[in-house]
């Protein structure tokens, strides 16, 4: 069964076409890499499929339903995005792993926050750490850690190890399987080609605005 | 005070028009325009209050609030014109702003309902609210721009619009209210405010003058905050597009 496809979905931005007629069924429980040279619109792509954005041109339809009779706000809680560029918010990690909390209006659970933390290599104490002093890899995981706390029907990754070393750029594709195998649906951007090889059950690349199956 | 020496007194402009010559500031023209209003406004604004204290009628006093307020409405919406719908949110928000206060200080019997106490005070009020709006306008803008990535990371969390600009209405609050508070802690220390020089110099002791101070010091801190609050609140939404979307 299709959990989501595009049809005929153009994206343009001050008179340039980023991009043109994508055609993608994603069906549930896919584990979709996406790989294509920067600047060749893989974090629009994404952005589109967490309703950031919206097509210029064709629909997506998400569970039978076009994206745009869908409230925003439930839709983004749905499909899940965590960005290229980790932005953290206010003042410590606390505020920030407290968020998706407060704006569901559920309880703080220290003990989710806690594993999470844990399974990406991160200590307690960083909680409270001011986020001024994270190194760019925290930062990463940190970011990653916030967007998993609520477990999304479809998890949107846009280059989410691109800071982290090897050992934890593991750890976070473990723990991205393991939500795959659990049924969430997977597309994850990456540049790295050994991790688009290691991982995935199907492939698709981005160029010239346009959107290609990379056949195994 | 005599005319010829306040004609002598106009020599303090040409101050400031050779300073703007001499330093390139470009800015002759504005103040020549700027003084001229201001003398071409005063007169006439002058006359229009002599005759209006004149006629006694509540009603129009109150039309005539209603025409200031209109009037600051559109000065700040020229400054908030990239955000739409400015003018009525702003006549809300200084109507607000300035009607709590005046009802505040009628109620507490500091001033009476009478066109020569209420019109000067309420233009002090609406004049403040204009220009902290025109504050919060601006900060609104450049922070949704400067910090268009916390929005979106927040909208991408699932978060409402509310939650998502949160920090962004508090900052362009704070930034309305701050003259205001500033202002008030410098009270008396490093200038005396126009109001009270004026009452000074009309003969008023200043033991006096200071009790009309106070009471303009408490009205600004409440009609900039209200109509501040009012006007972010009011607005920030006109950020987003009908899909929750920031529009850049
Ligand atoms: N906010 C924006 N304003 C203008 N151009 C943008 C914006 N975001 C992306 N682009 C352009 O869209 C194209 C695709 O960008 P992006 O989706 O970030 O590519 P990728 O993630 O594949 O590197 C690029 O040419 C980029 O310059
Ligand atoms: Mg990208």
């Amino acid at each position: 069964m299709n959990i989501l496809y595009l049809e005929k979905v153009s994206y343009q931005r001050e008179n340039k076409t980023i991009l043109k007629n994508v055609n993608l069924t994603v069906n549930e429980s896919d584990f979709i890499i996406v790989t294509g040279p920067s600047g060749s619109g893989k974090s629009t792509l994404l952005k589109l499929l967490n309703n950031l954005i919206s097509p210029t041109k064709g629909r997506i339809v998400y569970r039978g339903k076009s994206m745009e009779e869908y409230n925003p706000v439930e839709l983004r809680q749905n499909i899940s995005l965590c960005f290229q560029t980790p932005y953290l918010f206010g003042r410590t990690v606390f505020e920030n792993m407290v968020f998706p909390f407060n704006i569901r209006r559920k309880n703080i659970d220290k003990s989710m926050i806690h594993s999470l933390l844990k399974n990406l290599d991160l200590k307690e104490e960083i909680l409270h750490k001011d986020i001024k002093n994270l190194s760019g890899g925290e930062k990463q995981r940190v970011s990653l850690a916030r967007t998993l706390l609520f477990k999304p029907d479809i998890l949107l990754l846009d280059e989410i190890t691109s800071a982290l070393d090897e050992e934890n750029t593991l750890k976070v594709e473990n723990i991205i399987t393991k939500l795959n195998n659990e049924g969430v649906t997977i597309i994850w951007v990456t540049h790295n080609k050994e991790q688009a090889e290691r991982l995935g059950t199907r492939r698709i690349h981005i160029a010239g605005g346009t959107v290609s199956e990379v056949k195994a | 005070m005599k005319i010829t020496s306040l004609m002598l007194a106009s020599s303090l402009v040409m101050v400031s028009i050779i300073f703007s010559y001499s330093q390139k500031l470009k800015l002759e023209k504005d103040i020549i325009v700027g003084v001229l209003r201001a003398i071409i406004q005063l007169i006439v604004v002058g006359y229009i209050l002599n005759w209006i204290f004149g006629i006694k009628s509540p009603i129009f006093t109150t039309m005539l609030i209603l025409v200031m307020l209109f009037n600051a409405s559109l000065n700040s919406a020229k400054r908030g014109r990239n955000i739409e719908g400015t003018l009525w949110i702003s006549y809300v928000a200084i109507g607000a702003g300035t009607f709590i206060t005046i009802l505040i200080l009628v109620l507490a019997g500091t001033i009476s309902y009478s066109a020569y106490q209420i019109i000067p005070v309420s233009g002090m009020v609406i004049s403040n609210a204009m220009v902290a709006i025109g504050l919060c306008y601006r900060q609104l803008t450049s922070d949704f721009k400067n910090k268009y990535m916390e929005v979106e990371t927040k909208l991408a969390l699932g978060a409402d619009i509310l939650p998502s600009s949160i920090e962004i209405i508090r900052d362009s609050i704070r930034t309305g209210m701050q003259p205001t508070i500033d202002s008030m802690k410098t009270l008396g220390v490093v200038a005396l405010p126009g109001m009270m020089t004026g009452l000074i110099l009309a003969g008023t002791s200043p033991v006096e003058a200071i009790k009309y101070q106070i009471m303009v010091t408490f009205m600004l801190l409440s009609c900039t905050s209200i109509a501040s609050f009012l006007a972010c609140y009011l607005s920030y939404s006109r950020f987003f597009n009908n899909r929750k979307q920031l529009i850049k």
